[in-house]
Protein backbone atom coordinates (compact mmCIF):
# COMPACT_ATOMS: atom_id res chain seq x y z
CA UNK A 1 0.00 0.00 0.00
CA UNK A 2 1.34 3.24 -1.06
CA UNK A 3 0.21 6.90 0.60
CA UNK A 4 -1.22 7.34 -3.48
CA UNK A 5 -3.90 4.88 -2.91
CA UNK A 6 -5.00 7.04 0.30
CA UNK A 7 -4.36 10.07 -1.48
CA UNK A 8 -7.38 11.95 -3.52
CA UNK A 9 -6.94 11.33 -7.83
CA UNK A 10 -6.89 14.45 -8.87
CA UNK A 11 -6.66 15.43 -12.67
CA UNK A 12 -3.18 15.91 -13.47
CA UNK A 13 -2.91 20.07 -14.27
CA UNK A 14 -0.68 22.82 -14.60
CA UNK A 15 0.67 24.68 -11.06
CA UNK A 16 -1.73 27.13 -10.71
CA UNK A 17 -1.06 30.07 -8.40
CA UNK A 18 -4.36 29.29 -6.37
CA UNK A 19 -2.80 26.08 -5.81
CA UNK A 20 0.40 27.23 -4.49
CA UNK A 21 -1.60 29.72 -1.85
CA UNK A 22 -3.93 26.65 -0.87
CA UNK A 23 -0.85 24.63 0.06
CA UNK A 24 0.86 27.50 1.79
CA UNK A 25 -2.43 28.16 4.13
CA UNK A 26 -2.81 24.95 4.46
CA UNK A 27 0.52 23.85 5.35
CA UNK A 28 0.93 27.42 7.78
CA UNK A 29 -2.04 25.67 9.72
CA UNK A 30 -0.17 22.91 9.90
CA UNK A 31 2.84 24.10 11.63
CA UNK A 32 0.30 25.50 13.95
CA UNK A 33 -0.86 22.67 14.94
CA UNK A 34 2.29 20.85 15.75
CA UNK A 35 3.55 24.41 17.60
CA UNK A 36 2.55 22.70 21.08
CA UNK A 37 4.46 19.34 20.10
CA UNK A 38 7.41 21.28 18.90
CA UNK A 39 7.30 23.40 21.72
CA UNK A 40 7.85 21.08 24.44
CA UNK A 41 10.38 19.62 22.78
CA UNK A 42 12.52 22.40 22.71
CA UNK A 43 11.73 23.26 26.05
CA UNK A 44 12.85 19.90 27.44
CA UNK A 45 15.92 20.76 25.82
CA UNK A 46 16.52 23.72 27.93
CA UNK A 47 17.67 24.27 31.33
CA UNK A 48 15.75 26.55 33.65
CA UNK A 49 17.51 29.35 33.11
CA UNK A 50 16.68 29.66 29.21
CA UNK A 51 13.17 29.09 29.49
CA UNK A 52 12.33 32.41 29.19
CA UNK A 53 13.91 32.64 25.89
CA UNK A 54 11.44 31.59 23.55
CA UNK A 55 13.25 30.65 20.36
CA UNK A 56 12.49 26.90 19.07
CA UNK A 57 15.85 25.71 18.58
CA UNK A 58 17.95 25.69 22.29
CA UNK A 59 21.05 27.82 22.24
CA UNK A 60 22.67 25.04 24.26
CA UNK A 61 20.65 22.19 23.69
CA UNK A 62 20.97 19.72 26.74
CA UNK A 63 19.59 16.21 27.45
CA UNK A 64 20.32 16.98 31.77
CA UNK A 65 15.99 17.41 31.90
CA UNK A 66 15.49 14.13 31.06
CA UNK A 67 18.30 12.37 32.76
CA UNK A 68 16.76 14.26 36.09
CA UNK A 69 13.57 13.05 35.12
CA UNK A 70 14.13 9.40 34.55
CA UNK A 71 16.94 9.15 37.39
CA UNK A 72 14.29 7.78 40.27
CA UNK A 73 13.18 5.22 37.95
CA UNK A 74 9.39 6.79 38.17
CA UNK A 75 8.68 7.40 34.62
CA UNK A 76 10.20 3.82 33.81
CA UNK A 77 7.99 1.83 35.87
CA UNK A 78 5.01 4.34 34.73
CA UNK A 79 5.96 3.48 31.30
CA UNK A 80 6.07 -0.12 32.12
CA UNK A 81 2.57 -0.32 33.99
CA UNK A 82 0.89 1.55 30.77
CA UNK A 83 2.39 -0.90 28.34
CA UNK A 84 1.44 -4.05 30.28
CA UNK A 85 -2.51 -2.98 30.55
CA UNK A 86 -2.70 -1.67 26.74
CA UNK A 87 -0.80 -4.72 25.39
CA UNK A 88 -3.20 -7.05 27.90
CA UNK A 89 -6.40 -5.16 26.75
CA UNK A 90 -5.60 -4.99 23.40
CA UNK A 91 -5.05 -8.07 22.89
CA UNK A 92 -8.33 -9.52 25.11
CA UNK A 93 -10.55 -7.48 23.25
CA UNK A 94 -9.22 -7.80 19.58
CA UNK A 95 -9.40 -11.77 20.44
CA UNK A 96 -12.67 -11.17 22.09
CA UNK A 97 -14.36 -8.84 19.78
CA UNK A 98 -13.63 -10.76 16.96
CA UNK A 99 -14.60 -13.82 18.09
CA UNK A 100 -18.03 -12.28 19.07
CA UNK A 101 -18.37 -10.31 16.01
CA UNK A 102 -17.34 -13.46 13.81
CA UNK A 103 -20.15 -15.40 15.95
CA UNK A 104 -22.92 -13.16 14.91
CA UNK A 105 -21.41 -12.49 11.33
CA UNK A 106 -21.88 -15.90 10.02
CA UNK A 107 -23.58 -18.29 12.56
CA UNK A 108 -27.95 -18.27 12.15
CA UNK A 109 -29.05 -19.37 15.63
CA UNK A 110 -31.61 -18.52 18.08
CA UNK A 111 -31.24 -15.76 20.04
CA UNK A 112 -28.63 -14.06 18.01
CA UNK A 113 -30.26 -10.79 17.54
CA UNK A 114 -31.14 -10.34 20.74
CA UNK A 115 -27.70 -10.89 21.19
CA UNK A 116 -26.14 -8.44 19.19
CA UNK A 117 -28.58 -5.54 20.46
CA UNK A 118 -27.68 -6.28 23.91
CA UNK A 119 -24.21 -5.59 23.41
CA UNK A 120 -24.85 -2.68 20.62
CA UNK A 121 -26.93 -1.32 23.19
CA UNK A 122 -24.06 -0.91 25.85
CA UNK A 123 -22.40 1.74 23.42
CA UNK A 124 -24.86 3.72 24.69
CA UNK A 125 -23.56 3.92 28.03
CA UNK A 126 -20.84 6.34 28.71
CA UNK A 127 -17.75 5.24 31.14
CA UNK A 128 -18.84 8.21 33.68
CA UNK A 129 -21.49 6.23 34.35
CA UNK A 130 -20.27 3.20 35.26
CA UNK A 131 -16.93 4.46 37.31
CA UNK A 132 -18.77 4.25 40.42
CA UNK A 133 -20.07 0.79 40.21
CA UNK A 134 -16.92 -0.47 39.08
CA UNK A 135 -14.96 1.25 41.77
CA UNK A 136 -17.13 -0.29 44.65
CA UNK A 137 -17.31 -3.71 42.76
CA UNK A 138 -13.65 -3.46 42.09
CA UNK A 139 -13.11 -2.31 46.17
CA UNK A 140 -15.37 -5.48 46.87
CA UNK A 141 -13.16 -7.48 44.71
CA UNK A 142 -9.89 -5.87 46.02
CA UNK A 143 -8.61 -4.94 42.53
CA UNK A 144 -8.47 -1.44 43.56
CA UNK A 145 -5.16 -0.48 42.87
CA UNK A 146 -4.06 -3.50 40.31
CA UNK A 147 -2.93 -4.10 36.94
CA UNK A 148 -6.28 -5.66 36.75
CA UNK A 149 -8.42 -2.90 37.67
CA UNK A 150 -7.11 -0.85 35.54
CA UNK A 151 -7.56 -3.16 32.53
CA UNK A 152 -10.80 -5.23 33.16
CA UNK A 153 -13.55 -2.69 31.90
CA UNK A 154 -11.70 -2.63 28.00
CA UNK A 155 -11.14 -6.47 28.02
CA UNK A 156 -14.21 -6.11 25.30
CA UNK A 157 -15.47 -3.41 23.50
CA UNK A 158 -18.64 -3.48 22.01
CA UNK A 159 -16.97 -1.16 19.38
CA UNK A 160 -14.77 -3.56 18.60
CA UNK A 161 -17.53 -6.78 18.49
CA UNK A 162 -19.66 -4.03 15.82
CA UNK A 163 -16.57 -3.77 13.45
CA UNK A 164 -15.14 -6.83 13.28
CA UNK A 165 -19.05 -7.92 12.26
CA UNK A 166 -19.39 -5.75 9.44
CA UNK A 167 -15.99 -7.07 8.09
CA UNK A 168 -16.97 -11.17 8.81
CA UNK A 169 -20.11 -10.29 6.97
CA UNK A 170 -17.76 -9.94 3.53
CA UNK A 171 -16.06 -13.16 4.17
CA UNK A 172 -18.12 -15.76 1.91
CA UNK A 173 -19.50 -18.80 3.60
CA UNK A 174 -17.86 -21.13 0.67
CA UNK A 175 -14.22 -20.59 2.38
CA UNK A 176 -15.67 -21.74 5.62
CA UNK A 177 -17.80 -24.54 4.51
CA UNK A 178 -14.54 -25.72 2.44
CA UNK A 179 -12.91 -25.70 6.02
CA UNK A 180 -15.79 -27.93 7.18
CA UNK A 181 -15.93 -30.22 4.84
CA UNK A 182 -12.04 -30.63 5.74
CA UNK A 183 -13.02 -31.32 9.00
CA UNK A 184 -11.90 -28.67 10.69
CA UNK A 185 -13.60 -27.38 13.78
CA UNK A 186 -15.18 -24.19 14.15
CA UNK A 187 -12.33 -22.42 16.61
CA UNK A 188 -9.84 -23.52 13.95
CA UNK A 189 -11.81 -22.38 11.30
CA UNK A 190 -12.25 -19.04 12.39
CA UNK A 191 -8.60 -18.82 13.89
CA UNK A 192 -6.79 -20.07 10.68
CA UNK A 193 -9.35 -19.43 7.70
CA UNK A 194 -11.60 -16.36 8.70
CA UNK A 195 -9.10 -14.47 10.88
CA UNK A 196 -6.31 -14.04 8.44
CA UNK A 197 -9.30 -12.60 5.58
CA UNK A 198 -9.60 -9.50 7.73
CA UNK A 199 -6.59 -8.29 9.22
CA UNK A 200 -7.01 -4.74 8.11
CA UNK A 201 -9.84 -4.62 10.18
CA UNK A 202 -7.93 -6.67 13.28
CA UNK A 203 -4.99 -3.94 12.62
CA UNK A 204 -7.15 -0.84 12.65
CA UNK A 205 -8.90 -2.02 15.87
CA UNK A 206 -5.58 -3.07 17.76
CA UNK A 207 -4.56 0.04 16.27
CA UNK A 208 -7.27 1.74 18.27
CA UNK A 209 -7.63 -0.27 21.06
CA UNK A 210 -3.82 0.48 21.94
CA UNK A 211 -3.80 4.05 21.51
CA UNK A 212 -6.62 4.67 23.52
CA UNK A 213 -5.71 2.41 26.43
CA UNK A 214 -2.34 4.09 26.43
CA UNK A 215 -3.81 8.00 26.82
CA UNK A 216 -6.61 6.66 28.64
CA UNK A 217 -6.56 8.72 31.61
CA UNK A 218 -10.11 9.35 33.88
CA UNK A 219 -10.43 5.87 34.91
CA UNK A 220 -7.18 5.17 35.95
CA UNK A 221 -6.93 8.00 37.84
CA UNK A 222 -9.91 6.52 39.48
CA UNK A 223 -8.95 3.25 40.24
CA UNK A 224 -4.84 3.57 41.21
CA UNK A 225 -3.82 5.18 44.46
CA UNK A 226 -0.42 4.33 44.94
CA UNK A 227 1.77 5.48 42.59
CA UNK A 228 3.62 2.52 42.29
CA UNK A 229 0.50 1.57 40.05
CA UNK A 230 0.05 4.95 38.00
CA UNK A 231 -0.21 4.30 34.33
CA UNK A 232 1.95 7.11 32.63
CA UNK A 233 -0.91 9.83 32.07
CA UNK A 234 -1.49 9.96 35.31
CA UNK A 235 1.23 9.80 36.55
CA UNK A 236 2.54 12.70 34.56
CA UNK A 237 -0.12 14.66 35.93
CA UNK A 238 0.97 13.68 39.55
CA UNK A 239 4.46 14.94 38.71
CA UNK A 240 3.59 17.93 36.70
CA UNK A 241 1.83 18.70 39.93
CA UNK A 242 5.31 18.14 42.32
CA UNK A 243 6.96 20.23 39.84
CA UNK A 244 5.00 23.49 40.68
CA UNK A 245 6.32 25.72 38.04
CA UNK A 246 9.38 24.14 37.34
CA UNK A 247 7.87 24.16 33.20
CA UNK A 248 11.16 22.74 31.53
CA UNK A 249 10.95 19.77 34.02
CA UNK A 250 7.28 19.50 33.22
CA UNK A 251 7.79 19.67 29.56
CA UNK A 252 10.72 16.77 29.90
CA UNK A 253 7.54 14.14 31.44
CA UNK A 254 4.79 15.44 28.82
CA UNK A 255 7.77 14.68 26.15
CA UNK A 256 8.39 11.35 27.62
CA UNK A 257 4.74 10.73 27.81
CA UNK A 258 4.22 11.75 24.19
CA UNK A 259 6.98 9.94 22.47
CA UNK A 260 6.34 6.39 22.51
CA UNK A 261 2.70 7.28 20.60
CA UNK A 262 4.90 9.80 17.99
CA UNK A 263 6.88 6.40 17.30
CA UNK A 264 3.96 4.70 16.92
CA UNK A 265 2.83 6.96 14.51
CA UNK A 266 5.63 7.67 12.14
CA UNK A 267 5.57 3.74 12.06
CA UNK A 268 2.32 3.42 11.16
CA UNK A 269 0.75 6.16 10.17
CA UNK A 270 -0.71 4.41 6.78
CA UNK A 271 -2.46 1.89 8.91
CA UNK A 272 -3.56 4.35 11.38
CA UNK A 273 -5.28 6.91 8.93
CA UNK A 274 -6.64 3.70 7.11
CA UNK A 275 -8.29 2.52 10.56
CA UNK A 276 -9.32 5.95 11.24
CA UNK A 277 -10.81 6.01 7.92
CA UNK A 278 -12.58 2.64 8.01
CA UNK A 279 -13.89 2.90 11.16
CA UNK A 280 -15.21 6.14 11.12
CA UNK A 281 -17.13 4.77 7.96
CA UNK A 282 -18.34 1.82 9.39
CA UNK A 283 -18.97 3.12 12.55
CA UNK B 1 -10.27 -26.01 22.50
CA UNK B 2 -10.40 -29.54 21.29
CA UNK B 3 -13.76 -31.63 20.13
CA UNK B 4 -14.70 -34.08 22.57
CA UNK B 5 -17.99 -33.98 21.33
CA UNK B 6 -17.69 -36.20 18.30
CA UNK B 7 -15.52 -38.99 19.99
CA UNK B 8 -18.46 -39.83 22.22
CA UNK B 9 -21.08 -42.69 21.68
CA UNK B 10 -24.26 -41.03 20.81
CA UNK B 11 -23.12 -38.56 17.90
CA UNK B 12 -25.09 -34.97 18.43
CA UNK B 13 -26.45 -33.72 15.39
CA UNK B 14 -25.01 -31.49 13.21
CA UNK B 15 -27.04 -28.81 14.60
CA UNK B 16 -26.54 -29.22 18.15
CA UNK B 17 -22.77 -29.02 17.89
CA UNK B 18 -22.64 -25.86 15.91
CA UNK B 19 -25.07 -24.54 18.56
CA UNK B 20 -22.61 -25.83 21.45
CA UNK B 21 -19.68 -23.95 19.98
CA UNK B 22 -22.00 -20.49 19.36
CA UNK B 23 -22.52 -20.47 23.25
CA UNK B 24 -19.15 -21.75 24.06
CA UNK B 25 -18.02 -18.93 22.06
CA UNK B 26 -20.53 -16.31 23.56
CA UNK B 27 -20.22 -17.94 26.86
CA UNK B 28 -17.33 -15.65 28.71
CA UNK B 29 -17.96 -12.38 26.11
CA UNK B 30 -21.87 -12.69 27.50
CA UNK B 31 -20.73 -13.20 31.22
CA UNK B 32 -18.54 -10.28 30.79
CA UNK B 33 -21.22 -7.86 29.38
CA UNK B 34 -23.23 -8.89 32.20
CA UNK B 35 -21.09 -8.32 35.24
CA UNK B 36 -18.88 -5.40 33.80
CA UNK B 37 -21.55 -3.68 31.73
CA UNK B 38 -25.00 -4.28 32.38
CA UNK B 39 -24.55 -4.63 36.32
CA UNK B 40 -23.11 -1.78 36.85
CA UNK B 41 -25.53 0.56 34.56
CA UNK B 42 -28.15 -1.00 36.62
CA UNK B 43 -26.56 -0.12 39.81
CA UNK B 44 -25.75 3.54 38.79
CA UNK B 45 -29.59 3.99 38.40
CA UNK B 46 -30.28 1.90 41.67
CA UNK B 47 -27.17 3.94 43.41
CA UNK B 48 -28.45 7.31 42.38
CA UNK B 49 -31.86 6.46 44.61
CA UNK B 50 -29.95 6.34 47.53
CA UNK B 51 -27.36 7.85 49.64
CA UNK B 52 -24.42 5.61 48.93
CA UNK B 53 -21.25 6.03 49.98
CA UNK B 54 -18.62 4.14 51.62
CA UNK B 55 -19.07 4.12 54.96
CA UNK B 56 -22.86 2.85 54.53
CA UNK B 57 -22.18 0.18 51.86
CA UNK B 58 -21.74 -2.41 53.88
CA UNK B 59 -25.00 -1.90 55.62
CA UNK B 60 -26.43 -1.49 52.39
CA UNK B 61 -27.76 2.69 51.97
CA UNK B 62 -30.87 4.03 52.23
CA UNK B 63 -33.35 4.79 49.61
CA UNK B 64 -34.17 8.11 49.59
CA UNK B 65 -36.28 8.18 46.83
CA UNK B 66 -35.23 11.20 44.39
CA UNK B 67 -33.78 13.17 46.77
CA UNK B 68 -30.66 12.98 45.26
CA UNK B 69 -32.12 14.83 41.53
CA UNK B 70 -34.05 17.33 43.70
CA UNK B 71 -30.81 18.23 45.19
CA UNK B 72 -29.35 18.36 41.73
CA UNK B 73 -31.66 19.93 40.47
CA UNK B 74 -31.60 23.07 42.99
CA UNK B 75 -27.72 22.86 43.46
CA UNK B 76 -26.45 26.19 41.73
CA UNK B 77 -23.01 24.24 41.58
CA UNK B 78 -24.72 21.69 39.68
CA UNK B 79 -26.52 24.59 36.85
CA UNK B 80 -23.18 26.28 36.69
CA UNK B 81 -21.62 23.28 35.53
CA UNK B 82 -24.35 22.33 33.47
CA UNK B 83 -24.29 25.66 31.59
CA UNK B 84 -20.33 25.55 31.66
CA UNK B 85 -20.30 21.78 29.82
CA UNK B 86 -22.81 23.01 27.25
CA UNK B 87 -20.44 26.09 26.61
CA UNK B 88 -17.76 23.64 25.71
CA UNK B 89 -20.56 21.71 23.61
CA UNK B 90 -21.96 25.15 22.11
CA UNK B 91 -18.65 26.92 21.09
CA UNK B 92 -16.67 23.67 19.91
CA UNK B 93 -18.75 21.86 17.98
CA UNK B 94 -19.50 24.62 15.59
CA UNK B 95 -15.79 25.89 15.47
CA UNK B 96 -14.27 22.23 15.34
CA UNK B 97 -16.56 21.37 12.55
CA UNK B 98 -15.98 24.25 10.64
CA UNK B 99 -12.34 24.33 10.99
CA UNK B 100 -11.49 20.76 9.93
CA UNK B 101 -14.19 20.83 7.02
CA UNK B 102 -12.03 23.49 5.37
CA UNK B 103 -8.70 22.02 6.11
CA UNK B 104 -10.04 18.87 4.68
CA UNK B 105 -11.73 20.39 1.74
CA UNK B 106 -8.62 22.18 0.74
CA UNK B 107 -6.22 19.48 2.18
CA UNK B 108 -7.70 16.82 -0.02
CA UNK B 109 -7.21 18.76 -3.35
CA UNK B 110 -3.43 19.32 -2.74
CA UNK B 111 -1.65 16.26 -3.91
CA UNK B 112 2.08 17.76 -3.36
CA UNK B 113 3.39 16.89 0.30
CA UNK B 114 0.04 15.42 0.64
CA UNK B 115 0.97 13.06 3.02
CA UNK B 116 2.96 15.16 5.06
CA UNK B 117 0.49 17.62 5.70
CA UNK B 118 -1.60 15.47 6.69
CA UNK B 119 0.34 14.20 9.75
CA UNK B 120 0.34 17.59 10.88
CA UNK B 121 -2.54 17.63 11.22
CA UNK B 122 -3.11 14.76 12.74
CA UNK B 123 -0.16 14.12 15.15
CA UNK B 124 -1.89 16.02 17.78
CA UNK B 125 -4.57 13.62 18.10
CA UNK B 126 -2.29 11.33 18.53
CA UNK B 127 -0.82 12.83 22.25
CA UNK B 128 -2.12 12.12 25.61
CA UNK B 129 -4.52 15.18 26.78
CA UNK B 130 -2.63 15.05 30.21
CA UNK B 131 0.67 15.98 28.63
CA UNK B 132 -0.62 18.58 26.09
CA UNK B 133 -3.03 20.12 28.63
CA UNK B 134 0.25 21.06 30.40
CA UNK B 135 2.00 22.04 27.37
CA UNK B 136 -0.86 24.15 27.10
CA UNK B 137 -1.00 25.50 30.01
CA UNK B 138 2.33 26.76 29.50
CA UNK B 139 1.48 28.42 26.57
CA UNK B 140 -1.00 30.74 28.58
CA UNK B 141 0.92 31.31 31.35
CA UNK B 142 1.54 35.28 32.19
CA UNK B 143 4.84 36.99 30.54
CA UNK B 144 7.67 35.66 30.33
CA UNK B 145 7.05 32.20 30.86
CA UNK B 146 4.03 32.14 28.41
CA UNK B 147 4.78 32.18 24.49
CA UNK B 148 0.76 33.61 23.69
CA UNK B 149 1.35 36.38 26.36
CA UNK B 150 4.89 37.00 25.57
CA UNK B 151 4.16 37.34 21.52
CA UNK B 152 1.07 39.84 22.26
CA UNK B 153 3.77 41.71 24.43
CA UNK B 154 6.13 41.65 21.54
CA UNK B 155 3.64 42.86 19.59
CA UNK B 156 2.63 46.23 21.85
CA UNK B 157 -1.28 44.27 22.87
CA UNK B 158 -2.00 43.55 26.52
CA UNK B 159 -1.38 40.54 27.45
CA UNK B 160 -4.39 38.39 29.57
CA UNK B 161 -4.13 35.67 32.14
CA UNK B 162 -6.09 33.13 30.10
CA UNK B 163 -6.59 30.43 32.95
CA UNK B 164 -6.96 32.51 35.89
CA UNK B 165 -10.03 34.83 34.24
CA UNK B 166 -13.35 33.74 34.66
CA UNK B 167 -14.57 34.91 31.35
CA UNK B 168 -11.31 33.76 29.27
CA UNK B 169 -10.43 30.36 31.07
CA UNK B 170 -12.69 27.87 29.76
CA UNK B 171 -12.45 29.01 25.90
CA UNK B 172 -8.44 28.71 26.25
CA UNK B 173 -9.22 24.95 27.53
CA UNK B 174 -11.84 24.60 24.68
CA UNK B 175 -8.75 25.32 22.47
CA UNK B 176 -7.12 23.30 23.60
CA UNK B 177 -9.56 20.23 23.47
CA UNK B 178 -10.63 21.41 19.79
CA UNK B 179 -6.34 21.42 19.06
CA UNK B 180 -6.59 17.54 19.99
CA UNK B 181 -9.43 16.48 17.88
CA UNK B 182 -9.28 18.27 14.84
CA UNK B 183 -7.03 15.63 12.99
CA UNK B 184 -9.51 12.93 13.88
CA UNK B 185 -12.48 15.04 12.45
CA UNK B 186 -9.85 16.20 9.10
CA UNK B 187 -9.38 12.40 8.68
CA UNK B 188 -12.55 11.73 8.88
CA UNK B 189 -14.21 14.44 6.43
CA UNK B 190 -11.60 13.28 3.90
CA UNK B 191 -12.75 10.05 3.88
CA UNK B 192 -16.75 11.20 3.64
CA UNK B 193 -15.33 13.52 0.69
CA UNK B 194 -13.10 10.70 -1.03
CA UNK B 195 -16.38 8.79 -0.94
CA UNK B 196 -18.14 10.83 -3.18
CA UNK B 197 -18.27 9.65 -6.51
CA UNK B 198 -16.22 11.20 -8.83
CA UNK B 199 -19.00 10.97 -11.98
CA UNK B 200 -21.17 13.83 -9.92
CA UNK B 201 -17.92 16.43 -10.07
CA UNK B 202 -17.47 15.02 -14.04
CA UNK B 203 -20.81 15.98 -14.77
CA UNK B 204 -21.27 18.91 -12.69
CA UNK B 205 -18.11 20.13 -14.96
CA UNK B 206 -20.03 19.38 -17.96
CA UNK B 207 -22.99 21.16 -16.76
CA UNK B 208 -20.66 24.41 -16.33
CA UNK B 209 -21.41 24.63 -12.25
CA UNK B 210 -18.51 26.55 -10.93
CA UNK B 211 -16.59 26.02 -7.64
CA UNK B 212 -19.10 27.47 -5.23
CA UNK B 213 -22.12 25.43 -6.92
CA UNK B 214 -20.70 22.20 -6.86
CA UNK B 215 -19.83 22.51 -2.92
CA UNK B 216 -23.40 23.66 -2.16
CA UNK B 217 -25.29 21.46 -4.62
CA UNK B 218 -23.02 18.31 -4.46
CA UNK B 219 -20.59 17.98 -1.87
CA UNK B 220 -22.45 18.88 1.55
CA UNK B 221 -25.46 17.25 0.48
CA UNK B 222 -23.71 14.42 -0.15
CA UNK B 223 -21.21 14.20 3.01
CA UNK B 224 -24.45 15.13 5.51
CA UNK B 225 -24.18 11.59 6.66
CA UNK B 226 -19.96 12.69 7.38
CA UNK B 227 -21.38 15.89 9.00
CA UNK B 228 -23.89 14.17 11.42
CA UNK B 229 -21.46 11.72 12.37
CA UNK B 230 -18.68 14.01 13.29
CA UNK B 231 -21.57 16.55 15.15
CA UNK B 232 -22.87 13.71 17.44
CA UNK B 233 -18.85 12.30 17.84
CA UNK B 234 -17.71 15.85 19.19
CA UNK B 235 -20.79 17.10 20.76
CA UNK B 236 -20.41 13.94 22.94
CA UNK B 237 -16.60 14.37 23.17
CA UNK B 238 -17.47 17.85 24.56
CA UNK B 239 -20.28 17.13 26.83
CA UNK B 240 -17.30 14.32 28.35
CA UNK B 241 -14.45 16.88 29.19
CA UNK B 242 -12.35 15.59 31.59
CA UNK B 243 -8.76 14.99 31.07
CA UNK B 244 -7.90 18.76 29.44
CA UNK B 245 -9.69 20.69 32.15
CA UNK B 246 -8.43 18.51 34.98
CA UNK B 247 -5.02 19.28 34.23
CA UNK B 248 -5.10 22.82 33.28
CA UNK B 249 -6.62 23.58 36.52
CA UNK B 250 -5.19 20.80 38.86
CA UNK B 251 -4.56 24.01 41.44
CA UNK B 252 -8.26 24.58 41.58
CA UNK B 253 -9.78 21.91 39.50
CA UNK B 254 -12.48 23.49 37.27
CA UNK B 255 -11.75 27.11 38.57
CA UNK B 256 -11.48 29.89 38.72
CA UNK B 257 -14.34 29.96 40.80
CA UNK B 258 -15.97 26.96 38.69
CA UNK B 259 -16.07 28.87 35.94
CA UNK B 260 -14.48 26.14 33.73
CA UNK B 261 -15.98 22.73 35.18
CA UNK B 262 -17.59 20.46 33.22
CA UNK B 263 -19.78 18.13 34.70
CA UNK B 264 -17.65 15.07 34.53
CA UNK B 265 -15.62 16.78 36.56
CA UNK B 266 -18.49 16.83 39.20
CA UNK B 267 -18.91 14.27 38.77
CA UNK B 268 -15.40 13.09 40.05
CA UNK B 269 -14.99 15.38 42.92
CA UNK B 270 -18.82 14.45 44.07
CA UNK B 271 -18.16 10.63 43.71
CA UNK B 272 -13.92 10.30 44.72
CA UNK B 273 -13.67 13.36 46.41
CA UNK B 274 -16.60 13.96 48.81
CA UNK B 275 -17.49 10.21 48.37
CA UNK B 276 -20.85 10.93 48.01
CA UNK B 277 -21.91 8.46 45.41
CA UNK B 278 -25.12 8.23 45.58
CA UNK B 279 -25.44 12.17 44.34
CA UNK B 280 -23.17 11.82 41.42
CA UNK B 281 -24.49 8.39 40.51
CA UNK B 282 -27.95 10.92 39.64
CA UNK B 283 -25.17 13.49 37.91
CA UNK B 284 -24.39 10.54 35.95
CA UNK B 285 -27.71 9.69 35.04
CA UNK B 286 -28.26 13.05 33.92
CA UNK B 287 -25.04 12.78 31.88
CA UNK B 288 -26.55 9.49 30.77
CA UNK B 289 -29.86 11.16 29.19
CA UNK B 290 -28.36 13.84 27.29
CA UNK B 291 -25.84 11.57 25.60
CA UNK B 292 -29.14 9.12 24.87
CA UNK B 293 -30.84 12.11 23.59
CA UNK B 294 -28.07 13.49 21.02
CA UNK B 295 -27.33 9.72 19.93
CA UNK B 296 -31.70 9.44 19.01
CA UNK B 297 -31.04 12.28 17.49
CA UNK B 298 -28.71 11.31 15.32
CA UNK B 299 -31.05 7.90 13.99
CA UNK B 300 -34.09 10.51 13.60
CA UNK B 301 -32.16 13.20 11.74
CA UNK B 302 -30.77 10.44 9.18
CA UNK B 303 -33.74 8.37 9.75
CA UNK B 304 -34.54 8.62 5.36
CA UNK B 305 -31.03 6.92 4.56
CA UNK B 306 -32.59 3.89 5.21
Amino acid sequence: MSAADIAPPLPKGRIRPGRILTWTLVFIGGVIMVTPILFMFSTSLKTSGQIYDLRLIPARPTLDNYIKVLADGRFLRWFVNSMIVAVAVTVSSVFFDSLVGYTLAKFRFRGRMFVFLAILSTLMIPTEMLVIPWYLMSANFGWLDSYWGIAFPGMMTAFGTFLMKQFFETVPDDFLEAARIDGLNEFTIWWKVAMPLVTPAISALAIFAFLGNWTAFFWPLIVTTSKELYTLPVGLTSFAVEQSIQWEMIMTGAALATIPTLVVFLALQKFIVRGVMLAGLKG
Amino acid sequence: MTTTADTGAPRLSMRTRRALWVWGFLALPLLFYGVIRFYPTLDAFWLSLTNANPGNLRRGPEFIWFDNYLRLFTSRDFWQVFRNTFAYLILGTPISLVLSFVIAYYLDKLRFGHTFLRALYFLPFLTTASAMGWVWRWFYQPAPTGIINSALGAMGIPGLDFLRSTTWALPSIMVTAIWAGLGFQIIIFMAGLRAIPQSYYEAAHIDGLGAGAILRRITLPLLKPTTVFLVVFSSIGFLRIFDQVYNMTTNDPGGPLGSTKPLVLLIYQTAFQSYQMGYASAMTVVLFTVLLVISLLQLWILRDRG
